[in-house]
């Protein structure tokens, strides 16, 4: 894929600067420093990343609470549970043995041991050294190398072997919390008497998990390493290579996972007698499908944002090609681009398999479901849960039978209990009723005709398509992104006092065109995005109250 | 059939078939010279035979008028009718609980959510994902469960490793076993040591873990001071669970103690066709998923390799299903037209009556395993219970709750036990107190009671 010129958007950051149009952001005090478990995708991009994609994580993670619409966010509150803990152990021991397996050594170890029975401590030390600055994230201190060099020397005794001492030495790394945990350190601001900033290598941390979605590389390292993250300059720099590297395709990959919640897509089961065209390699498909069009939209094109719900520019694939029907030149399962004709109601993201079939039910669509994602997932708002004592004998009437999901619904009119929420969830999602709950166009339900038209927020539509097009000028759309862009970069919920800070990027999204990566320049370079506050070191009981979320 | 695991089978059944058959030189690695005269202690350390908690859930409840045999007054006989005729059988290793409500003092009634999180932490959740207690399994583990492998061993049928229903906190959730295979290696796989071989080696290996763990704990200490008050509370909680696998490694450095009723199954192998197949949500997979996962489980206890297990059948929403229907058990309750005659939605009764079959099935694994002078089942106490009263509406009081086994002797069986609206949580005090915890009360706010079910105490 073809990135635009890095030197374009460095002139258009300096024009912008030139002419004085970039207003500073408004000020935040900022979150408290976090403890940031890895995500299981931050997890598998780290090891990629230090070792080498031949080196495989197996093994479950524990469950993450989607907290503001991101998972990430829910990181930063997790708990490591005995079981889960015993599954990072069970990962540390395989990777570590598949990094010092004589087919990786030669390429992962930058030494060789005097005799391979034998400890080697200078060794063992430089590869620790090595590869701990990458997994803990900031250069090791003599302490903290004694403890894997030790941990080594000690298990080569024992078991005679040189690499299996550095694979016991390189577990412990891998179980420690310096690696499990993102910690941000925090240190006097010189700038601002009796307040807190993050030090230079949590400030690399934010950047290359907001932006990359990994440890952050030797460069951003040394970057923190001489202070450059604390001046403009070499903060606006450091940015400016994140951003125009082919590696944010695959941070912003990260995002859009864990904003769109397709994290369920990887056990997503439809009914093979009902859907027969649907499978595991078809959902896999689906999923990689939406990401790649996003990121080829978003990133790669730079266009416009809001378009992820209008574009008919697409990939397609061999098994999606079955779902889809419509024939793919690649019978070998490679990905092809692919344009669906103007006639076609299948435009943008909701049109998408991956959207359509993860919010229904195993045999069949769910107007509710997809109602319901679209606002909370994709319009950042709160649908309330369902009362607790429904009525369902109005379902039940055998007198009056609900052939489409449109019949069905409408039932729920006639629960007061029930109307409120229905209301905004089903004009919404009953404008996706031609796709069926694999993703499929149907054109009747039952027998009977469908009626795909809709409302969003008084925007009338007749079909996905109108539906897409609605979102797109849907003013919640952007504001929505932008909410969940800072909220994953900071990985928290934000404060009702930094409602004026979202207005600002919100504005200066839609002043830059809605242009994605210059709102993660924007995010990214602003104070805000590294804002500490000194943590309560008392319970939470007796501690001063905690600032309202937004 | 999908999931290949011989049929339950207890220890000595094995022996005799495989001494009467070809195999010779087999050493008996258990003999009842382990155990006292009456069978119920060890007649090595005097110690008794370990009493294990355990809960068993399912999702969406009964149908009322179906089920269970309403009462008005507590007595023996449980009165199981058709959904739960399965259930008989194993009357006098259950007692059943009816009547008992779970008042919310104005909280919302989460639908299908609230109703767990109240009966197995005492208290009303705030929010649909809100956990505000740790579940009583582990209340129940912190006390009991200090010197097996695992702390617990948390189990799911349904394929869904986060549906979980065991949890310290809101963001301190376990994810539970969703595959037989992955049950078996984690269980029964190279780091098991079976406690009745005759010959037994530490692996110096172990060791080396252990060492290195150590380290990696004791270095770490100093990241503490850093850390405000709750994420240093998580951070104490990473050094729990360090010590917890710390324990695990030393329990593998020492020989077990032979345990009478211990004998590692067999790897479990699905069919061709099937190895490919998701764990699945179809009803036919669950069974079979939950068979195989049961004899697992129950060997793990009987092999002392853990004292506190949580299985699950089906989820609080029971995402299963019938091939080719686009209905699923959640679905059916709420929209399936009930059959006039049998006054029932039938469908949904069919799901219903499948995991009271299913629960049969689970007690008939325990009870065939034999240990001491009964069965397993006699020296656990499992806590049974689903989310909802009436799907169909969503109601929680009256919720269903079983106590199955006999734990060691501690409890009474085959009553139907009446609650008479006192709040759900006393089951749940009685099920703790039995097991050992000098509690004299639960819960919070009117979920709050000091009343132990005295009846079914022995």
């Amino acid at each position: 894929m073809k990135r635009t010129p890095r030197l374009i958007a460095l002139l258009s950051l300096a024009l912008a600067a030139l002419v004085g149009c970039g207003k500073a952001p408004p000020e935040t005090k900022g979150g408290e420093p976090l403890l940031r478990l890895l995500s299981e995708s931050q997890y598998r991009s780290i090891i990629a990343d230090v070792f080498g994609e031949q080196i495989t994580v197996g093994g479950a993670f524990d469950p993450l609470v989607r907290t503001n619409g991101l998972l990430t966010v829910g990181a930063s509150r997790a708990h490591v549970t005995p079981a889960g803990l015993e599954q990072f152990d069970r990962m540390a021991r395989s990777i570590a043995a598949q990094v010092v397996s004589e087919e990786n050594r030669d390429i992962l170890m930058p030494c060789k041991p005097a005799t391979p029975a034998a400890v080697d401590e200078a060794c063992a030390a430089r590869f620790f050294s090595q590869v701990g600055r990458l997994l803990y994230r900031h250069p090791l201190s003599p302490a903290e190398l004694q403890t894997p060099v030790k941990a080594a020397a000690a298990a080569t005794r024992a078991l005679g072997d040189f690499h299996e001492g550095l694979a016991a030495g390189l577990h412990g790394m891998l179980m420690s919390p310096a690696f499990l945990f993102v910690i941000d350190s925090t240190e006097p601001d010189p700038d601002a008497k009796g307040k807190v900033r993050l030090d230079g290598y949590s400030k690399a941390a934010r950047l290359s998990f907001f932006l990359w979605g990994t440890t952050p590389d030797d460069q951003l390292l040394l970057a923190a390493e001489r202070g450059e993250l604390h001046e403009r300059a070499g903060l606006d720099a450091q940015v400016e290579r994140l951003v125009g590297s082919p590696r944010l395709e695959s941070g912003m990959r990260m995002f859009f996972n864990d904003m769109l919640a397709f994290e369920d897509l990887s056990r997503l089961e439809k009914d093979s007698i009902i859907y027969p065209a649907f499978s595991a390699a078809v959902a896999q498909d689906a999923r990689e499908q939406t990401l790649r069009s996003i990121v080829d939209l978003v990133i790669t094109r730079e266009g416009d944002y809001r378009d992820i719900f209008t574009t008919r520019k697409t990939f397609i694939s061999g098994p999606l090609g079955r779902i889809y029907r419509v024939p793919v030149a690649r019978p070998d399962g490679g990905w092809v681009p692919y344009e669906f004709p103007a006639d076609d109601p299948r435009a943008g993201l909701l049109a998408q398999v991956s959207f359509a079939a993860l919010f229904s039910h195993p045999g069949r669509s769910s107007p509710t479901l997809r109602g319901r994602a679209i606002r909370e997932l994709l319009l950042c708002q709160k649908i309330p849960d369902p009362p607790g004592d429904v009525d369902f004998s109005a379902f039940n009437d055998p007198d009056s039978p609900h052939r489409t999901a449109r019949e069905r619904l409408t039932v729920h009119a006639t629960q007061p209990a029930c109307a409120g929420c229905h209301k905004l969830t089903d004009p919404v999602g009953l404008g996706m009723e031609n796709l069926d709950g694999a993703g499929q166009l149907r054109a009747t339900e039952d027998g009977a005709p469908i009626d795909a038209t809709g409302d969003l927020d008084g925007i009338k539509f007749a079909d996905v398509g109108g539906l897409g097009a609605a979102m797109r000028d849907n003013p919640a759309v952007p504001s929505c992104v932008v909410n969940r862009l800072f909220s994953y970069a900071t990985a928290r919920t934000p404060l009702k006092t930094e409602k004026k800070l979202l207005d600002h990027y919100e504005q200066q999204f839609a002043d830059g065109g809605y242009r994605l990566p210059e709102l993660l320049r924007e995010i990214a370079t602003s104070d805000a995005l590294f804002a500490v506050k000194p943590a309560p070191m008392r319970s939470a009981s007796t501690s001063s109250a905690k600032e309202e979320p937004l | 059939m999908s999931v290949l695991l011989p049929r339950p089978v207890n220890r000595r059944s094995v022996l005799r078939g495989l001494l009467g058959g070809a195999s010779v030189g087999i050493a008996l690695p258990f003999l009842d010279c382990f155990l006292n005269e009456n069978g119920t202690a060890m007649a090595g350390t005097g110690a008794p035979l370990p009493v294990r908690f355990g809960t068993w859930y399912w999702g969406l409840g009964h149908t009322p008028g179906h089920a269970i045999t309403p009462k008005t007054q507590t007595s023996a006989g449980i009165g199981f009718l058709e959904e739960c005729k399965a259930l008989k059988r194993h009357e006098q290793n259950l007692n059943f609980f009816g009547g008992f409500n779970m008042p919310l003092d104005g909280r919302s009634n989460y639908t299908h959510f609230t109703g767990w999180v109240a009966s197995r932490t005492g208290t009303a959740p705030s929010g649909n994902t809100d956990i505000p207690a740790p579940t009583l399994d582990l209340l129940i583990a912190d006390s009991i469960a200090t010197n097996t492998r695992f702390k617990t061993l948390d189990v799911t049928a349904v394929g869904i490793a986060r549906e979980n229903y065991s949890a310290r906190s809101t963001n301190n959730r376990a994810a539970a076993e969703a595959s037989p295979e992955r049950l078996y290696a984690r269980v029964f796989g190279a780091e098991f040591a079976d406690p009745n071989k005759a010959d037994f080696k530490p692996d110096p290996k172990v060791m080396v873990r252990k060492s290195v763990l150590s380290a990696v704990s004791e270095d770490s200490r100093a990241l503490n001071k850093t850390l405000g008050a709750a994420d240093r509370a998580r951070l104490d909680e990473y050094f729990t669970s360090i010590r917890q696998l710390e324990n695990q490694l030393d329990l593998q450095m020492q020989r077990p103690e032979p345990t009478e009723a211990c004998l590692k199954p067999p790897r479990p192998v699905r069919d061709g066709e099937e190895q490919n197949k998701p764990q699945g949500l179809e009803v036919d997979t669950v069974i079979a998923n939950h068979r195989i996962m049961s004899q697992l489980l129950a060997m793990a206890v009987a092999c002392n390799q853990t004292r506190i297990f949580n299985m699950v059948f089906s989820d609080n929403f029971s995402h299963m299903r019938r091939p080719g229907q686009t209905y699923t058990h959640h679905l059916l309750t709420h929209e399936e037209t009930p059959d006039k005659v049998l006054g029932y939605q039938p469908v949904a009764f069919d799901f219903n009556c499948r995991q009271m079959d299913g629960f049969a099935t689970f007690l008939d694994t325990f009870a065939n395993i034999r240990e001491g002078s009964g069965t397993l089942l006699d020296n656990v106490l499992i806590f049974a219970a689903t989310e909802t009263n009436y799907a169909r509406v969503h109601s929680i009081d009256g919720v269903p709750v079983f106590t199955a086994g006999r734990a060691g002797g501690r409890i009474k069986t085959g009553l139907h036990v009446v609650g008479n609206g006192d709040p759900i949580t006393r089951v749940g005090l009685t099920a703790m107190q039995v097991m050992g915890l000098p509690l004299d009360k639960w819960g919070t706010q009117s979920l709050q009671t000091s009343k132990t079910i005295t009846e079914i105490l022995a």
